[in-house]
């Protein structure tokens, strides 16, 4: 339970962060989730990393939907991913994810000092 | 808290978002910024479904305007004042095209190392040593002085810079994301400069006086006129034949030292342009009189050919005020409407190709290059820093020293395109002052031949053909510019610069550059080939173009009742005019008992071939391979006498030369003790050919189509995935459907001026710049196809037409 509750909070405060600070705005937010809802290392980790992944490929491929997939296989061949779409919506998820995980678990070590 | 464990991952967080906000590897954009769904790329994803409705309000705006957008997103402006027509203008240009034409400004400005980096050091420095800023400033205190210009150029800056101030960060184009830019804001004397790189495409690369200048070093007067010819025998002048030209009004007089300082003087030049532009940059147009259409009202025909390119150089509009009402294309970066038509009458351009641009050897009294030996005397130079800020490099710095003629465009600190010690000043018309702007403010308000004729007398640089119809039942054409009027032979070579007996000593009168109304034929055509015959009293040099303007005249001399569909079927014609007499050069001197099997196969094939350059003809590639082969045979030899080589003779040429005399003497492989004769030169060109062939044909390649890859690239060509590649076209540059391998028919237009005027249009792109819309390239196709838009000349009674798909409201406020 408190996995799926930091993976989801992780994601809406990325969310919210994305309308008003820079794209690095969601790894601020995502220690901060890392620390009031306080979970093990790997835990933490894997909950940043899923809700940013969930959120920027999600986004990613809502977007790519009503797009048609115009822009993603001119990108996705420049980048060079292959011309490949859903690669590029991996790819997307997985950088946003990392910074994320990264971020929540210094938010998970942090906690610890209170222990 | 654990603070080794938390460091080391804060620092791998901070680290990687870092490392991910900054250039990564060989492309310019931070990639987590980049692939942010709420920042990068994504956001310029523009969904299918989108509507194009808003609200605006703006204080520099005078009144109401509303802009219709069609299903095509051509937007059908509803002004109530010029300026609020342009304002509008400026920023429909702006929301739709923002980075090409900040990008084509930079350049013209010598500016592109800003965004390229170091790779674009030279072409900036030739930029600038051009003198493109002085250029684009000269004009623009022109416009300054014409109150109307002004206050037009003024209201379209305005609005393009409306629209980058509502720009938010997350909108920018996605170009700017992929390079890590930022859009610089408008001026005017970045209008001025578009104008002036159109002017740089299309009259700096017309001349070729540093390759001629060494072709003098070594070939006699003779083997020059032979190999470039002023008049070719072929030419079908686009004013008629047999015209009787007035009197000279100026007569240049050649200087007494001519022959000792020019004609016979055999030093050569080791400078060279870097960034000369495509000779091709070509077009047609014509226009033909009601006594030879259907309907009995003229028709206006054009298709300028420019390199082709993503965004497309041209963007679609209509400007209407109670006044005026104009429709066609425009360029992104320039108010009004450059080739279209309005209620009374249509106009179109081709390039004149006409030489005005000329070399002045300087000698400077030291390597200061503060003062440079003129009339007898030592004169200033005006010395003009250059600072060319270069993407991740040290500045560079250059001076650039203004003479009497114009810049100094090659001297020893320029070392890259001068191993010689000639200091080189160019003389070029584009320097002079002029508005070219007011021709087409006034040309989008013309009613008849007298207001048209009045425009386009403002016209100076780059030459140009203006053809003409109106609903009255005029036609016409004039070629338009401001020419030099030279001596004979004037400025082929570099002339010498130490005083002023070689300087241009004036200008062809307007009034007596090429033209031609209403001829007894009933039609007029120009398509880069030269203007006149022999009979005009002036010398005029120039890189024309023959083939097209003699195909175009054979075709609508033999026309009648003509109908818009006859013309949209011959902008795409595919006929190879130029093959046809080639053909029968190369049929009669190949030697064919010494073809191997695979050689005779191809030959073969151009035997049967129907002289058309369609998309999947093989014997268009065959035809194209064996001449190039023949010419390569030809004069190779010859040419390469000279470093940096001679031009080579043009195509048509070498086949009228061949036509003439088939032992000419440039036959011969001077490099082999063997005399060759052409029989030799033909079949070994066929030999030649076939290899190349052989391994197109084994690639796949053999059609035309697939052998020459016509391809739309993005304006940055490096970036592959936004261009359109493999598009199955036929054309060549000689063909009146110009498509080469990434050059051609850049928009094409076809009006009828029936009391409704009837008007079909079609450019190889779409309305919107951006890679992420629909819009970005859906004509391609029709384009491809030849196939055409009907333009919908909205009327003040059309605004809940269902072709209005959105509205765009401006309001002052």
């Amino acid at each position: 339970m408190k996995f799926l509750t930091a993976t989801f909070l992780t994601a809406l405060l990325a969310f919210i962060s994305g309308l008003f600070l820079p794209w690095w705005g969601m790894a601020i937010t995502s220690l901060l989730v890392a620390v009031l809802i306080h979970q093990k290392a790997g835990k933490a980790f894997l909950a940043g990393l899923l809700g940013v992944f969930l959120l920027w490929a999600g986004l990613a491929w809502w977007i790519d939907m009503k797009n048609n997939g115009v822009l993603s296989t001119k990108i996705a061949s420049i980048l060079p991913l292959g011309g490949n779409s859903l690669v590029l919506i991996a790819v997307t998820g997985l950088i946003g994810g990392l910074v994320a995980g990264l971020a929540a678990l210094s938010g998970s070590f942090l906690r610890s000092t209170s222990k | 808290m654990r603070i080794i464990p938390f460091a080391i991952s804060t620092i791998a967080t901070t680290g990687l978002v870092f490392a991910l906000n900054r250039p990564l590897g060989p492309l310019p954009m931070p990639a987590g910024k980049f692939l942010s769904p709420q920042h990068g790329f994504w956001q310029n994803a523009e969904p299918a479904g989108q509507r194009f409705d808003a609200d605006l309000t703006f204080p520099d705006l005078k009144g109401k305007a509303e802009v219709y957008l069609d299903e095509r997103l051509v937007p059908h402006v509803f002004a109530e004042n010029d300026e609020d027509l342009y304002f509008i203008q400026g920023y429909l240009h702006a929301k739709f095209r923002l980075f090409q034409m900040d990008l084509q400004t930079k350049a013209a400005a010598g500016r592109a190392s800003e965004i390229a980096g170091k790779k674009a050091i030279n072409y900036d420095k030739e930029q600038r040593r051009l003198g493109m800023v002085y250029a684009a400033e000269n004009a623009m205190k022109e416009v300054d002085k014409d109150p109307v210009s002004k206050a037009m150029f003024d209201a379209y800056t305005n609005g393009v810079n409306a629209y980058i101030n509502s720009l938010k960060e997350t909108e920018i184009p996605v170009e700017y994301k992929l390079l890590n830019i930022k859009p610089e804001k408008w001026s005017n004397l970045r209008s001025a400069l578009l104008l002036k790189m159109m002017a740089k495409n299309l009259s700096s690369g017309t001349e070729s006086d540093l390759a001629n200048t060494n072709a003098k070093s070594v070939f006699i007067p003779d083997e020059l006129k032979m190999m470039y010819p002023q008049v070719p025998d072929s030419l079908m002048p686009i004013v008629p034949k047999g015209t009787v030209f007035d009197k000279p009004g100026i007569v240049p007089v050649k200087p007494a030292t001519a022959d000792s300082l020019y004609f016979d003087k055999k030093e050569t030049v080791a400078a060279r342009e870097i960034s000369k532009p495509d000779i091709n940059n070509g077009s047609n147009n014509w226009v033909v009189a009601g006594s030879k259409t259907q309907s009995g009202a003229p028709i206006l025909c054009n298709d300028p050919h420019l390199e082709l390119s993503l965004p497309s150089i041209w963007y679609e509009i209509q400007l209407k005020t109670p006044t005026s009402n104009a429709y066609g294309v425009s360029l992104p970066g320039s108010p009004f409407i450059i080739i279209g038509f309005n209620d009374s009458i249509a106009w179109g351009v081709t390039n004149a190709q006409r030489d005005v641009k000329d070399y002045y050897e300087i000698k400077f009294k030291d390597k200061s290059k503060q003062e440079y030996w003129f009339n007898g005397k030592w004169e200033k130079t005006t010395l003009k820093e250059e600072t060319i800020k270069v993407k991740g490099g040290a500045e560079i710095k250059d001076t650039v020293a203004y003479t009497v003629f114009g810049p100094v465009m090659f001297d020893e600190s320029n070392p890259d395109t001068l191993r010689g010690k000639r200091n080189l000043a160019v003389r070029w018309v584009a320097h002079d002052p002029s508005n070219e702007a007011a021709t087409f403010y006034k040309l989008n308000r013309a009613n008849n031949y007298d207001d048209y004729a009045a425009a386009i007398k403002l016209f100076e640089c780059p030459g140009q053909n203006f053809v003409f119809a109106s609903k009255s039942g005029d036609i016409a054409i004039w070629q338009q510019g401001k020419f030099p009027a030279r001596w004979n032979g004037q400025g082929l070579y570099v002339m010498p610069g130490e005083d002023s007996s070689f300087m241009w000593q004036g200008f062809i009168p307007q009034a007596e550059n090429p033209h031609s109304k209403n001829p007894e034929r009933g039609f007029l055509e120009s398509a880069n080939q030269r203007p006149v015959d022999s009979t005009y009293p002036y010398f005029i040099p120039g890189s024309y173009i023959t083939a097209r303007g003699v195909t175009i005249e054979n075709k609508l001399s033999a026309m009648s009742g003509i109908t818009p569909a006859d013309m949209m079927a011959l902008q795409n014609d595919y006929f190879n005019t130029l093959a046809e007499d080639a053909r029968g050069i190369l049929l009669k001197y190949v030697k064919e008992n010494e073809l191997s099997p695979t050689e005779k196969k191809y030959l073969d094939l151009f035997k049967s071939w129907d002289l058309m350059a369609a998309p999947d003809s093989k014997g268009q590639t065959v035809y194209q391979c064996w001449w190039d082969s023949l010419e390569v045979a030809i004069w190779k030899d010859d040419l390469s006498r000279t470093k940096p080589m001679s031009p080579w003779p043009g195509r048509q040429i070498t086949m009228e030369l061949l036509k003439r005399d088939s032992a000419m003497k440039f036959i011969d492989n001077i490099n082999t003790p063997a005399n060759e004769t052409l029989y030799d030169l033909v079949t070994a060109a066929l030999k030649n050919a076939s290899a190349n062939l052989a391994k197109a044909e084994a690639e796949g390649k053999l059609e035309w189509t697939k052998y020459k890859n016509p391809t739309v690239y993005h304006l940055i060509k490096d970036l592959k995935g936004f261009a359109r590649p493999n598009l199955k076209v036929g054309g060549n540059g000689d063909i009146i459907n110009a498509v080469t391998h990434s050059h051609g028919p850049s928009w094409r237009m076809i009006v009828q001026l029936t009391a409704t005027t009837e008007a079909y249009g079609i450019y190889p792109g779409g309305q919107n710049g951006n890679p992420g819309s629909k819009y970005y390239d859906d004509y391609i196709n029709n384009w491809v196809e030849g196939k055409y838009n009907k333009l919908w000349f909205m009327r003040d009674g059309d605004k809940t037409d269902k072709n209005v798909k959105w509205v765009m409201k401006f309001d002052k406020g």
